[in-house]
């Protein structure tokens, strides 16, 4: 199934809208937690009070693998690096693009975008 | 309260069986159990049963009253999910059961059938224990979630995938008389690091297998297991449970698990015992990676202390304190939500001394440590030699 097809995430989706349109951004509330939406409260400390907050520009790579056996729905893609990259406010996870396995390491600056999968053509948060 | 006494355990054969229906196997295990307790299984009050996929592998919701009639009881029945940890939540909540006079005999077990979907397929499901939105939809594998631990590991506190192969070997040498394990075979360091790779730094032989299997457990308060003349040596003195956030992006911790520390401290305090107290533990090694993470947990190291544990010697079965002395996930095979309750099957046996490991275990303490997802969710279990 790809985006065409699949009903919208309300929240979910308006966020990887976000992110392609370079105006990604994650929930924060009065004490300063971070999460991704949607969310009703803070995950943290249960706040209802919950504002957008811009992402940072660039995050940095906090850990990474090389993934060689996916789900049916990556077969093509692979192999393909997924990484846990933190932004200050939130971490997110993703897909590295543009980079060659050997190229990447912990600490690495990279930037968030939105792209499609080789196998399914849904849409897929990537770093590049 | 009562104490609450292990009077009998039954596993089925863990290995590839994908011609073999969850409510075939768990009938198995349940039967085993019930002959090994010398319970009639009219007795039961209740069946704590847990699964973790059967919608996807077997086209099957509501598995309580299916898995009841599988064990031949009427008592009524319940199914637990949680993800990998869904029998060690089940074990628990018989725990307080029978600890608050809600019942005297409790069946617990669990039964998963994976192999039927084939790797792809496998791997697809077990995906569904982490976030769909924020981590499956990003390709990230279950493997893949343990590989990002492991190099957040090895960044934080160092190790090799050498450490993690020595893990791999020790728990393959446990399993060859271990007849209920996957693969009673002896691997090499060489050949772990040799294995092509799942998701770097994990390789092949990092994995536990894709396996089918059942296991069960009859507990009885200790006035029942009096009153009918049972012999059971084995009570679970201590339970435990702790919970974090469910994708791993989302953590204060990528190479600790809060989850499985706060369980431990949990279930020792419950049990008024230490880990220094502790002989033997069965740990949830889905990865090489979480058997370390497990250690660290159960407080036997402090965080950035284990990964050297077996090339040590300390964790096999020579070693001070041996870890899955029945070949753990890796070798004995994981049947995801049989493995909490198979854990207490194996710790019971090696404890009361029909295990064929049980002359390593050189005390009357173990823990049987369960974790879900990438410990999101664990349940952590004291079992002692009380008679
Ligand atoms: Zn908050």
């Amino acid at each position: 199934m790809t985006d065409d097809t699949r009903v919208r995430d309300e929240g979910f989706d308006d966020f990887l809208d976000a992110v392609e349109a370079g105006e990604g951004f994650y929930l924060e509330c009065p004490d300063g937690h971070g999460s991704l939406p949607p969310r009703q409260v803070c995950p943290h400390c249960g706040a209802g009070d919950l504002g957008e907050t811009p992402l940072a520009e660039t995050g940095e790579i906090e850990t990474y693998t090389t993934v060689h056996v996916a789900a049916p729905e990556f077969d093509d893609d692979t192999p393909y690096v997924t990484a846990v990259v933190d932004f200050g406010g939130v971490r997110l996870t993703g897909q590295l693009r543009d980079a060659a396995p050997e190229d990447v390491a912990v600490g690495a600056e990279v930037t968030p975008d939105v792209a499609r999968t080789e196998t399914t053509g849904e849409r897929i948060l990537v770093f590049r | 309260m009562t104490g609450v006494r292990v009077a009998g355990v039954g596993l089925t054969h863990f290995g590839k069986h994908p011609e073999r229906t969850g409510r075939d196997l768990f009938g198995e295990a349940a039967d085993r159990a019930f002959a090994d307790a010398g319970v009639d299984r009219s007795a039961v009050e209740g069946l704590n049963y847990g699964n973790f996929m059967g919608e996807l592998a077997e086209h099957q919701g509501h598995q309580g009253p299916l898995m009841a009639e599988a064990a031949g009881v009427t008592a009524p029945a319940t199914r637990y999910e949680s993800a990998c940890a869904s029998s060690g939540t089940a074990l628990r909540e018989a725990v307080k059961d029978v600890r608050n006079g809600e019942a005297d005999v409790v069946l617990v077990g669990g039964a998963e059938r994976m192999n039927n979907l084939g790797t792809a397929g496998t791997t697809e499901a077990l995906a569904i224990a982490a976030d769909d939105l924020y981590e499956v939809r990003a390709g990230m594998t279950f493997p893949a979630a343990y590989a990002l631990m492991a190099r957040a590991y090895f960044e934080a506190y160092g190790g090799s995938r050498e450490d993690l192969a020595e893990i791999a070997v020790k728990n393959h040498d446990n399993a060859l008389e271990n007849e209920y394990a996957q693969f009673q075979r002896a691997i090499s360091v060489e050949e772990a690091l040799d294995a092509p790779m799942v998701a770097d730094p994990l390789g092949l032989y990092d994995a536990c297998p894709i396996t089918d299997g059942a296991s069960a457990v009859v507990l009885v308060s200790d006035e029942y297991a009096d009153d009918h003349g049972l012999e059971a040596p084995v009570a679970v003195t201590g339970t435990g449970q702790g919970g974090d956030k469910m994708a791993l992006q989302d953590r204060q911790y990528l190479a600790r698990t809060p989850a499985a520390e706060r369980a431990a401290a949990e279930a020792y305090d419950d049990a008024g015992v230490g880990p220094a107290d502790v002989a033997a533990a069965e740990v949830h090694d889905c990865f090489t990676i979480a058997e370390v993470l497990a250690l660290e947990a159960l407080d036997f190291y402090a965080p950035g202390e284990a990964i050297g544990a077996a090339a040590r010697g300390e964790t096999t079965r020579d070693g001070d304190r041996p870890v899955n002395l029945s070949g753990g996930l890796k070798a004995k095979g994981h049947p995801v939500g049989a493995t909490g309750t198979s854990q207490v099957v194996e710790m019971t046996r090696l404890l009361r001394g029909d295990h064929p490991n049980s002359d390593a275990v050189d005390g009357d303490v173990g823990v049987t440590h369960n974790a879900g997802g990438t410990v999101a969710s664990t349940t952590v279990h004291v079992l002692e030699v009380t008679e």
